[in-house]
């Protein structure tokens, strides 16, 4: 049962316990006779991917740019997610253990069930925005005259969003509201999660809200009420100064 | 073939709160003690350090610390004439996994339920007449009562440095505490959280309405802290990265925290990690455990034979190992007979959206277990007289974090997407705050647990089916308080108030509570029950089962404090009694 987040520790042992190990070849992690610790032992965030495309195709980048940038346009409150990086994130995610459903259970027969038991489907996040994406191109170039979905208008776009929501649309014999939840719940986490996963360029989700990020100790500011906290927002490994402005 | 280990007084299955307890008390006893763990070892330094802990995507959403559904995971049905289909993404409940278990991503709130709550059938019975329970209600009493397990919580409470006010000293009502808690020897062992200004405002306004407001009893250290065990931990930075998340300021109570320290250097303690026990072994009497098979993560197999078995893991998983290992009779929802998954439940959510105008609510300045309470409409705290229902929630005002994904508060009719989404997110990330409120889930005949005919997990056992649906006596009582609690925000000054009632039918979707109790029922009668009130097996001496699962209903509250009494209690019992004269504690 190899799973990526179960990562097999290093044997700490000592005393009676290394008797036990030898005799009987015990492979997994044994601890006795002290608290274990070793230096760089730390579990550091599994941030798949590389510079350029991972998962996405180029014309899927380019419907994904689209896409996401009408769920979180570019106004006078933030960059919009596609400036953000979004599409990054999302294509990031979609080549690591998210977009393959590792660590999930995948074992058949699969039903569709009641609503309230939650998802079945056998399709990974991957075959989905796969499928989907593919399948929304293919349903605007009939729709409009051969054009693509991210060059349609923008009042358009929106509207085919609205029926993905609804469910009034289906994409290549897959739920069009599966898809549109799917890409809605990943576009707020690449504009609002950590800089690290590649999207939210410049903390622009967070500098939106007004979260100050990955600060960690608020003693001095519990008890001020209704006054604004000062400080910019810093991440895992970030700082708004660091980045290119936006 | 499973390879032969060699022999240990004591087996523990999970190295979580109640695991790390026992094999404290146990190995304090002179017991060599192993624990098997399914999960990885797990510490502050490696696994959640400051410097990579405050990750919303990796810890909230992707679940890093949780147990993966395909490790093991349960299949749900609402009633016995649908087709139970597995929990493939968790949902409604989220069962930890790892050393610490649940007891390193939880918030840290640790209430004791009511002394009502312990005698519940009897007290109602007494209150409102023989007939007033209905039939297929299968509530009963604890087999203990709150003053038995008043020393054990405060031992409890102790262990873990518990930050509050205490309301009732000695029989003596205290200002500022909650009126309506049993008796306690002692005040908490340190002051309350301070507090941030979404939970300064609903307690001023519960007090202005006449109820008692107070701090939520809080694992998170109003101040560094030396425990019971000689552990130190440090004080609560209000970071907002709480439940789900490992703390990295060693400042909220877990098994890292207040046990491990003390318990490591002890030569007679052994903790196996990432092997999962795959049953619990029976001599051929099939009244005596010889011990635990269990298979490492290569799936290679082993026995692991043990004087003591001690079923520590969370409550699904200790009815699952239960059912498997063939140890007590299993529920039959038709005939009413057997014990093993009989009197599951739950916790009824409510909750209430609330518009405040002119605040800044700082939403990230927070902690998982740092807010007020207002227990007015608990348990039977008020005259349920003609309202046709029992039970009833803790009312309360934690805002835990202002984590951008997920936590943001927002109405119904705001816009899902778009700019007009972004404009209500910024504005109701300051100014619109969620009450909550934790209610109770009675037992009853068609609430049950039991073996899956079609899933298994990768060991080739049957997964565990959970038969549940909302009954009208839960549903009655949310509504009931979703309207107690829209008082308050009213009170609180609010322009818009959304309320949020529990509706049927159950679903596994949106998150509700990971306080999943029952299925191995504690009791004085053996038809009723599967542990009696030392939670010792009645059909197995030498297994003794631990955590929520022994609830025999749940109350309106976090049930991690009554968890905590009752391990301590049963530990007392087996250093005390059991051991000198290994056996039944309770005669049939």
């Amino acid at each position: 049962m190899p799973e990526t987040s179960l990562k097999r520790r290093v044997l700490l042992m000592c005393g009676a316990s290394i008797a036990t190990l030898l005799a009987t070849r015990a492979s997994a992690g044994s601890y006795t006779g002290a608290l274990p610790w070793r230096a760089d032992s730390d579990t550091l965030p599994d941030i798949a991917g590389q510079a350029g495309w991972n998962f996405f195709t180029a014309a899927e980048s380019v419907a994904i740019g689209a896409l996401v940038d009408r769920l979180i346009p570019p106004d006078d409150l933030s960059i919009g997610a596609k400036q953000a990086n979004v599409p990054v994130y999302i294509d990031r995610q979609l080549a690591g253990a998210f977009g393959n459903d590792t660590g999930l259970y995948m074992r058949p027969p699969f039903a569709d069930g009641l609503p309230g038991q939650g998802p079945q489907s056998p399709l990974t996040p991957a075959m989905r925005y796969r499928k989907s994406l593919a399948a929304l191109d293919a349903h605007c170039q009939s729709a409009y005259l051969g054009k693509i979905f991210a060059d349609i208008p923008p009042a358009e776009q929106d509207r085919l969003l609205t029926m993905l929501e609804a469910g009034t649309l289906q994409l290549g014999g897959l739920s069009g509201k599966a898809f549109f939840l799917l890409l809605w719940q990943n576009t707020k986490e690449g504009f609002l999660a950590d800089p690290i996963y590649g999207g939210n360029l410049g903390m622009a989700g967070w500098k939106m809200l007004g979260f100050p990020g990955a600060r960690y100790d608020y003693r001095d500011w519990i008890d001020k009420h209704n006054e604004p906290y000062p400080l910019p927002p810093v991440g895992i490994m970030d700082h708004p100064d660091w980045s290119p402005p936006t | 073939m499973a390879q032969k280990l060699p022999h240990k007084d004591v087996v523990i299955i999970g190295l979580g709160w109640t695991g790390s307890i026992m094999a404290y008390e146990l190995t304090g006893a002179g017991l060599d003690v192993v624990a098997i763990e399914r999960g990885a070892w797990r510490d502050t330094a490696t696994d959640f350090p400051p410097a990579t802990s405050p990750d919303e995507l990796r810890y909230q959403i992707r679940l890093d610390l949780f147990q993966r559904t395909a490790q093991s995971t349960v299949t749900m049905r609402n009633n016995a004439s649908q087709t139970a289909l597995p929990v493939r993404q968790w949902g409604s409940f989220i069962p930890g996994n790892g050393v610490g278990g649940a007891g390193v991503h939880w918030n840290g709130m640790t209430f004791r339920f009511l002394e009502s709550d312990y005698q519940l059938r009897t007290h109602l019975t007494q209150r409102y007449g023989k007939h007033a329970i209905p039939d297929n209600m299968t509530i009963q009493d604890y087999p203990v009562t709150y003053t038995e397990l008043e020393p054990y919580f405060d031992k409890f409470e102790k262990l873990l440095g518990i930050c509050g006010t205490a309301g009732n000293l000695n029989g003596v009502i205290q200002p500022g505490g909650n009126p309506f808690e049993g008796p306690r020897r002692s005040e908490y062992p340190n002051p309350p959280d301070r507090q941030p200004l979404g939970s300064t405002m609903f307690a001023k306004a519960a007090t202005e309405i006449g109820y008692h407001s107070f701090p939520m009893p809080s694992a998170n250290m109003s101040r560094s802290y030396t425990n019971t065990l000689g552990v130190t931990l440090g004080q609560c930075s209000f970071c907002g990265f709480c439940e789900r998340f490992g703390c990295g300021n060693y400042a909220k109570s877990s098994p890292q925290t207040c046990v491990l320290p003390a318990l490591m250097p002890r030569k007679n303690f052994e903790a196996r990690t990432l092997c999962n026990v795959t049953r619990i072994n029976l001599d051929s009497t099939g009244k005596k455990a010889t011990g635990v098979t269990y298979v490492d993560e290569h799936m290679v197999e082993y026995e692991q034979t043990a004087d003591l078995v001690l079923v520590c893991s969370f409550s699904f998983n200790a009815v699952h190992m239960l059912l498997i290992s063939g140890i007590g009779t299993p529920y039959d929802p038709v005939s009413g007979t057997g014990v093993v998954g009989r009197n599951y439940a739950y916790q009824t959510d409510s909750g209430v959206t609330v518009k405040l105008p002119n605040v800044l609510l700082n939403p990230f300045i927070s902690g998982g277990a740092v807010g007020m309470a207002v227990d007015d409409f608990n348990g039977d705290n008020f005259d349920h007289g003609g309202l046709g229902f029992f039970g009833g929630s803790v009312m309360q005002a934690t805002q835990t974090g202002g984590r951008p994904i997920t936590q943001i508060a927002s109405f119904k009719d705001d816009p899902k997407w778009g700019s007009g989404w972004k404009r209500a997110m910024r504005e109701n990330y300051q100014t619109v705050y969620s009450l909550g409120a934790q209610g109770s889930v009675f037992s009853y005949k068609d609430a049950y647990l039991d073996l899956d005919p079609t899933y298994k997990d990768p060991y080739g056992s049957p997964l565990l089916r959970m038969t549940f649906d909302w009954h009208d006596n839960e549903l009655k009582m949310s509504a009931y308080i979703t309207e107690k609690l829209a008082g308050i925000a009213t009170a609180m000054g609010g322009t818009k108030i959304e309320q949020l009632p529990r509706l049927a039918p159950y679903t596994v979707v949106p998150y509700q509570s990971t306080h999943n109790t029952g299925g191995a029922v504690m009791g004085d009668d053996p038809s009723t029950s599967v542990v009696n009130k030392y939670l010792q097996s009645w059909d197995v001496p030498n297994v003794f089962v631990f955590g929520a699962a022994v609830f025999p209903q749940n109350a309106g509250y976090n049930p991690t404090g009554t968890v905590g009494a009752l391990t301590y209690f049963a530990a007392d019992a087996i250093k005390n009694q059991y051991l000198k004269n290994p056996g039944p504690l309770v005669a049939i």
